[in-house]
């Protein structure tokens, strides 16, 4: 594929498709799974290994994140019959995926192990809700937190609102613009047989959903489901030997953040997000910039969050996410799609894993719609992106990944096809 | 000492060793907002911190600060998500820029203050004082008295500033 000229970089320009993505596997997206995160994050683990085409013996790295709500690797490595090398259970949510990649890469190329799994185990609706709805929204406030929890101000939804708040005051973005993203992401998921909600929205839907907290309606926030999903890396030239087509990783930047993230609030215009420093350790890394991505993964806790992101690594000028969400670049079909499994407000909700694995199932060309199959065992792709159709997205080469951990913090990743 | 109180039945609590909290508490108790400021780069900073933010110096002295502000953005919550709030939607989280120090150290810095809307005796507002608030709402502070040596710094409509024609808030109420 053709590339850019490349560009002064940080990470050594041979890390560059040195590493790859070459299986991953998740649960069915529940809401209800009746397992532990133990049971569904080795589910998840066997499903990448033969995905993979590999055993799981043959893992012998494993990295995790959370929130104190799910199993470590010490508990799954013996589930899955493998010893490890190297092991890590990292505390964190969304933004870790794309962190963790760039962290399996750094401990494979320092020769600490060879072969690394990435998992998230969750059970988000059933036990612990990110949302802090249940047990976690009684807990006893302390400290620091008094200056944030002892005002109401403790979910997800309520932590971020008032950089999308500012956001519309400041460039006039419209609420029916910002509802394109979930009616964007419902027509993808429409298309994915795995999603959780597969129904289509419309704007009207969205905004006449009730009110959680305002900016946000109900119908602007994630679905909140029970799954566990892995990612295998590997290098590139063990790829070749496995079944399919490698997801190559060009370039990574991890959890880069904006200034005083003890309240991100005291620096910097508050509608710029974590991506605004970001894009300038990702494209240089990649080698690439936005006007190469075929299709984007853009973390959509939140409606607001995918807009913000494609704006601040420069899918658009600042101020003009309404406009690009809104404009059918983003959809099945359009210049760029978004999420096109349907995303965390579709899908189901995994700190951001569902949307690497998604990029890595186009960029073989292979995504899991319900195209007929063919002789190959591949689907064959039909490009009609209707209601319960295709969902592959034409001859894609080159894909990012946005992952959003709050207005402060991103991580992004850059992958093609290999 | 450590510091223990019931706040809309929630359970608040400063730790012993956490002096920077206890002085910043301590000082809304006495309904007088207090802020760190930098014995070296004289910026001040909120919420309190061990050092500073805008040159890393450790010395800091605690300083008066007048609490008047503008509202630079706000959320107003409909589905509250701890108990403690259930009975009081809507209720509106408010970020204000203070006047002291505004437009430092860049144009885009502000001590950007969080309190709820409250009624001036610190009792959170009723639904149609929250219709009325938007940005550029013109606000004063107001204290929520918790404990001995514990008082929740809030905002409150000042009566007494020239309020903009229509604060801007979000396009559907």
């Amino acid at each position: 594929m053709p590339l850019p000229a490349d560009q002064d970089v940080s990470t050594p320009k041979y890390l560059r498709d040195k590493y790859a993505i070459v299986g991953v596997g998740e649960t069915t997206y529940t809401r209800g799974s009746d397992k532990t995160t133990r049971a569904l994050g080795t589910w998840a683990l066997r499903n990448a290994a033969a995905d993979a085409g590999i055993k799981t013996s043959d893992i012998d790295g494993m990295l995790s994140y959370s929130n104190n709500d799910s199993t470590s690797a010490t508990f799954m490595a013996g589930d899955i019959g493998t010893r490890l090398n190297f092991y890590m259970d990292c505390v964190g949510g969304g933004s870790s995926t794309e962190a963790l990649i760039g962290i399996a890469i750094g401990v494979m190329e320092a020769g600490l192990c060879n072969c690394v799994a990435l998992f998230r185990a969750m059970n988000g609706f059933s036990q612990v809700r990110i949302g802090g709805t249940g047990a976690r929204s009684a807990t006893p406030v302390g400290g620091d937190m008094l200056h944030s929890r002892a005002y109401g101000w403790q979910s997800a939804g309520q932590m971020f609102s008032p950089t999308f708040m500012r956001h519309m005051y400041e460039y006039g973005t419209k609420p029916e613009q910002v509802a394109m993203v979930k009616v964007v992401h419902s027509e993808h998921a429409s298309n994915n047989p795995k999603a959780y909600y597969k129904k289509r929205y419309t704007v009207d839907d969205v905004l006449g959903s009730r009110i959680i907290c305002k900016p946000l309606h109900l119908l602007d926030c994630c679905v909140e489901t029970d799954n566990a999903t892995a990612i295998i890396i590997t290098r590139a030239d063990r790829a070749r030997d496995m079944r399919h087509t490698p997801a190559l990783i060009r370039g990574i930047a991890g959890r880069c953040s904006k200034p005083r993230m003890d309240m991100h609030y005291q620096a910097g215009p508050i509608a710029r997000v974590g991506g605004y420093f970001a894009k300038d350790i990702l494209w240089p890394n990649a080698g690439v910039g936005p006007e190469d991505i075929d299709a984007t993964g853009a973390y959509d806790a939140f409606t607001f969050t995918s807009m913000l992101q494609l704006e601040d690594y420069g899918f658009c000028k600042k101020g003009e996410g309404g406009d690009y969400v809104s404009s059918g670049i983003t959809r099945l079909g359009g210049r760029r799609p978004n999420n096109t499994s349907g995303g965390h407000l579709c899908e189901g909700y995994t700190h951001g894993m569902n949307m690497v694995i998604e990029n890595v199932r186009q960029l073989r060309h292979d995504i899991d719609d319900s195209c007929p199959m063919g002789p190959d065992g591949k689907r064959q792709h039909t490009y009609d992106y209707r209601e319960g159709g295709c969902r592959q997205v034409k001859d894609i080469e080159v894909t990012a990944n946005l992952g959003w951990a709050n207005p402060m913090t991103g991580s992004a990743m850059v992958m093609r096809r290999g | 000492m450590s510091l223990q109180g019931n706040y809309l039945g929630m359970s608040l609590s400063i730790d012993d060793l956490d002096k920077e909290n206890l002085t910043y508490f301590a000082h809304c108790a006495r309904h007088d907002f207090h802020l760190q400021k930098c014995d070296d780069c004289g910026l001040l900073r909120y919420p309190p911190t061990t050092g500073c933010p805008w040159c890393a110096s450790p010395r800091a002295t605690w300083t008066a600060v007048e609490g008047k502000g503008e509202v630079h953005s706000y959320e107003e919550v409909h589905h509250a998500i701890q108990p403690a709030f259930k009975a009081h939607t809507p209720y509106m989280v408010l970020l204000v820029d203070l006047d002291t120090q505004k437009g430092q150290p860049s144009e885009h810095e502000a001590l950007r203050v969080v309190g709820n809307l409250t009624l001036a005796d610190g009792n959170l507002a009723p639904p149609e004082a929250v219709r009325k608030v938007g940005i550029g709402t013109r606000v004063r502070l107001a204290f929520s008295d918790v404990a001995d040596g514990l008082s929740l710094p809030q905002w409150t409509v000042d009566t007494d500033a020239k309020q903009p024609e229509t604060p801007w808030r979000y396009p559907q109420e």
